[in-house]
């Protein structure tokens, strides 16, 4: 099938081809309330009539900061589809960050959610001069604003159905302008999260979206009767292309929660049938399952964990569609009727066809345990400059550890140091005002350095180890991937987050933040009492616990030849959560290296020596931007001897 | 873009113009328990739409003044106006029943019904179908109920909290229990708003929030609120005039710059030999 030029092209073709199908569903004031493909293309026209009304021209960029709300994914279409540039921003972000987005973007709108996202614009404003007219979606709290610049999404689309009315001939002359859009113009400018450094904004064409979107619906079979529920930002690539690009593509369904807390309640009643999730969220949701069926009655336990056995003994197979004897089938059976299928109905997965997760690595027995259920759950490995898909897993062929093999029309080279480049039709145009970073990610003939260091194994798959920059040395000359160690901590419920530090150092030591939510519940069972998160960071017994994690990932680690000299000989569990607003980790919750070097140098030094406590202070931002300071002594444990497994063997 | 106007701004305009009339007044009022003179000789007004503080240290009467203007207590002497009418004696819900709702120092919720059926409860005197019609619900009784839930599911988007629907508020942590409660007498929609510390208990976050549906309640919905708070801070950016009250008698009325420069006030809060 030929692909169309351009997005808006496909919102038209939908609102012909698919006009009275569900295109979206918001639930608003307790009810779902639905949108056809046809109604959509109404709003679409309507809004992007009433922009132009405004003054919106060809080229020009315009901001979108909220979550996922319908009007907000139509502002994409009607800005699109009159050649202007969406530019989708972390809503979460605070207004210094922010405005570093909208005045590299030079935007000439935005479009905000809440009076939140104004009021952080509006305190901006001065270092904006382009802007000109601030839109928003919610009108609650919006009564005194300056109604000449900031107006609601519903005055603008009165305003374009005034002037349709007016002049009809501009519907028809709104077709011939969608008409005039190419394939390579810019479609939208996605910006990094930026662990490193400042944010770049990806520019990205129409054939880039289109060609990938195809081509991950073809893959995994996706089709118009798909539906999915929207709840990652929207200024993360993967958003605009599951709930947007391979929507109109395919013409399913995407489905808006009530709010960010209400997801798992709007999940269950949409029982999504292609859904994705970084790895975080199937962690906390398996968090969530095991504390609930820890606080069960003994018999409800006993039959759980029985299944759960079943399940993980031919879980896979039935998935796979493997041989299996009889008896091992019913059994699998019983379990689906007792505990899988509730279980799945309970977390809105019982129509799950294709779940993917990415981001990070997942930890093997989580991704095991949905798989176990008959949850096609799958890992991608992408990135923004690849339009999302690099690689993805095949149904059938997964693997915990790997990536999977190339999508559709992607190539992938591994290059001397061990860093993993592709080509493919997703390929961004380019960094937004940034040449130099342009030329030295992606060379003149089109592939693009990933950053990330991996191998291609024997069976085709893709595995990746670290980013290519982080994996460093340790004095004695071995390999110290920081990531790697992380992951497998952090694959520890009670584990939060793990920062791992040796590069050229004698040996590797580490940072923990632990679970507050999995070490509580334990510590209630326990009987521990703590009165802050700090105190119950600190405890001795939660440090055992720790450390015995700890031993564990050593044993690992000694088991792979590659990184048996990394393992961890000291750590100390954090007196804090690293936290996004305090700069600690990205808006996409990675940790950020370089800040927590400089922040906790005190800390780290310490790991180093022969000290057992160290007094550390630390300021924090609250949520309304006003600063605080934590104190503690955080004391450091040492930990015994590493098994070494190669003498063993 | 340079006019964006805060909304405090126009609110105070607009009180400058003097177009806000009289909503309630309190005339001479005293108020004892036995030998105990809980209010002694009180008076001041509450202007329609604004935000009244009442504040005073611990045993100053404020409770006992809300419990006055709800009709829980009735005072010995002195006289109650609300919109206009007089009044001496008055049952708590003939006070509801006139438009003003109340929310409690300790939180008095339905623990074992939904954040929904709590809110829910707070349009029974709006329901006029009888108790027959709405078991059969059918016909008016089921319109009635889908205008009602309609205005109570306004109200959960208001403050917040779909997310805890439908949960039993005897579950919830305290901020949103203050939260539910607040929603039920909303859904009263009350002329006059009686808030007894609704920030008792909070941490800086919970109030900041708290403040803001305060703040967004009575300039978006034009509803009066009386308020008795401790935290100074909340009372001086919250609320247009305050009164203070100090061993039942009222020492200081004024906006929150003059009580706050008011020696009498400044007296009873640190404590001075009486």
């Amino acid at each position: 099938m030929r692909s169309l030029p351009s997005l808006p092209h496909y919102l038209l073709r939908n609102a012909e081809q698919y006009a009275n199908r569900v295109a979206m569903r918001h639930k608003d004031l307790g009810i779902w309330r639905e949108w056809t493909w046809a109604e959509i293309c109404g709003e679409v026209q309507s809004y992007a009539m009433g922009l132009k009304e405004l003054g919106l021209c060809h080229g020009d960029k315009v901001a979108i900061i909220g979550g996922n709300r319908p009007r907000l994914y139509w502002s994409f279409s009607a800005i699109q589809s009159i050649g202007a540039i969406p530019v989708p921003v972390y809503a979460d972000s605070v207004a210094e960050e922010m405005v570093y987005v909208l005045e590299h973007a030079g935007v000439r709108f935005a479009v905000c959610q809440d009076q939140e996202q104004v009021d952080k614009v509006v305190s901006v404003h001065d270092q904006l001069p382009g802007l000109s007219n601030i839109l928003y979606d919610e009108s609650r709290g919006m009564r005194d604003y300056d109604v000449q610049v900031i107006l609601s999404i519903d005055a603008v689309q009165n305003l374009g159905r005034r002037a349709l009315e007016r002049d009809s001939h501009r519907a028809v002359q709104w077709r011939t302008e969608i008409d005039t859009l190419s394939g390579n113009d810019m479609c939208v400018m996605l910006y990094t999260s930026g662990t490193t450094g400042r944010p770049k904004g990806v520019m990205l064409s129409h054939d880039n979206l289109i060609i990938t979107s195809i081509n991950a619906n073809t893959f995994d079979k996706l089709d118009v009767d798909e539906q999915t529920i929207a709840y990652l930002p929207l200024a993360w690539v993967g958003d605009h292309v599951f709930s947007y690009g391979q929507s109109l593509t395919a013409g399913y369904c995407v489905c808006c929660p009530e709010s960010p807390e209400t997801i798992s309640a709007d999940r269950r009643e949409i029982a999504p049938t292609y859904f994705f999730a970084p790895p975080r969220v199937f962690e906390s949701l398996l968090t969530a399952i095991t504390v609930a069926m820890e606080d069960a009655s003994r018999p409800k336990r006993a039959m759980f964990d029985h299944f759960i056995r079943v399940a993980k003994g031919y879980g896979e197979d039935v998935l796979n569609g493997a041989p299996l004897p009889l008896f091992s089938r019913l059994h699998y059976a019983i379990g689906e009727l007792l505990v899988y299928g509730p279980l799945k109905n309970r977390l809105g997965m019982s129509r799950v066809r294709v779940a993917y997760t990415a981001g990070e690595a997942i930890g093997p027995d989580i991704f095991r345990f949905y798989r176990s259920l008959g949850i096609n759950l799958k890992q991608l490995y992408g990135q923004t400059e690849a339009s999302v898909y690099i690689t993805a897993q095949p149904d059938g062929q997964i693997d915990a550890d790997t990536v999977g093999i190339p999508s559709l029309d992607v190539e992938i080279r591994i290059a001397d140091n061990g860093e993993v480049l592709y080509r493919s039709p997703g390929v961004f145009l380019g960094y937004y005002r940034d040449d130099e970073a342009t030329a030295s990610t992606r060379t003149a003939d089109g592939w693009v350095y990933t950053g990330d260091a991996g191998f291609i194994d024997e069976k085709g798959h893709l595995r990746i180890i670290d980013r290519a920059k982080d994996v460093g040395r340790l004095n004695d000359d071995s390999l110290f991937p920081p990531k790697y160690i992380e992951n497998k901590l952090k694959f520890f419920p009670s584990i939060k987050e793990a920062v791992a530090f040796g590069d050229g150092r004698d040996y590797v030591a580490a940072f923990v933040n632990i679970d507050l939510a999995a070490v509580s519940n334990w510590a209630e069972r326990n009987d521990i009492v703590y009165a802050s998160y700090q105190e119950l960071a600190g405890h001795p017994l939660v440090y055992d616990m720790i450390e015995r994690h700890i031993e564990e990932v050593n044993r690992d680690l000694a088991a792979e030849p590659r990184v048996a000299g990394a393992c961890i000989r000291r750590f100390l569990v954090l007196h804090k959560e690293l936290d996004a607003d305090d700069g600690e980790l990205t808006r996409t919750q990675k940790v950020r290296r370089k800040f927590i070097n400089e922040r906790y140098q005190a800390l780290i030094e310490a790991l180093y020596s022969d000290r057992d406590t160290q007094f550390v202070s630390t300021t924090v931002i609250f949520e309304d931007g006003r600063k605080g300071k934590i104190e503690a002594d955080v004391t450091i444990r040492s930990l015994g001897e590493v098994p070494d497994m190669q003498m063993a063997s | 873009m340079n006019h964006a106007r805060r909304w405090s701004d126009q609110l105070s305009e607009e009180l400058g113009s003097g177009a806000s009339a009289e909503l309630l007044s309190v005339d001479n009022v005293s108020l004892s328990f036995g030998g105990v003179k809980a209010i002694a000789d009180i008076s001041f007004d509450i202007l329609k739409g604004e935000v009244r503080a009442i504040i005073g240290p611990n045993g100053a009467g404020k409770t006992s003044m809300l419990n006055v203007i709800n009709g829980f207590y009735h005072p010995q002497e002195g006289i109650i106006t609300f919109r206009g009418k007089q009044r001496r004696r008055m049952k708590p819900y003939q006070a509801a029943a006139s438009g003003i709702a109340r929310t409690f120092q300790n939180v008095a919720l339905f623990k074992g019904m939904s954040t929904l059926d709590n809110i829910m409860s707070g349009r029974s005197l709006k329901m006029h179908c009888g108790f027959l019609w709405q078991v059969v619900h059918i016909g008016p009784a089921r319109s009635e109920e889908i205008r009602h839930r309609r205005r109570v599911e306004e109200i959960i988007d208001f403050l917040e909290i779909a997310h805890i629907r439908k949960q039993p508020v005897g579950k919830l942590p305290y901020g949103l229990q203050k939260r539910v409660e607040l929603g039920r007498a909303m859904a009263m929609e009350p002329e006059l708003l009686l808030l007894d510390e609704p920030m008792a208990g909070m941490n800086l976050e919970e109030k900041e929030d708290m403040s803001r549906f305060i703040i967004d309640l009575n300039s978006e919905f034009g509803t009066t609120i009386a308020l008795i708070e401790h935290d100074m801070g909340v009372v001086m950016d919250l609320a247009d005039r305050v009164v203070v009250l100090d061993y039942g008698r009222k020492i200081a009325d004024g906006t929150p710059a003059e009580v706050q420069a008011n020696q009498d006030v400044i007296d009873a809060y640190l404590g001075v030999a009486h």
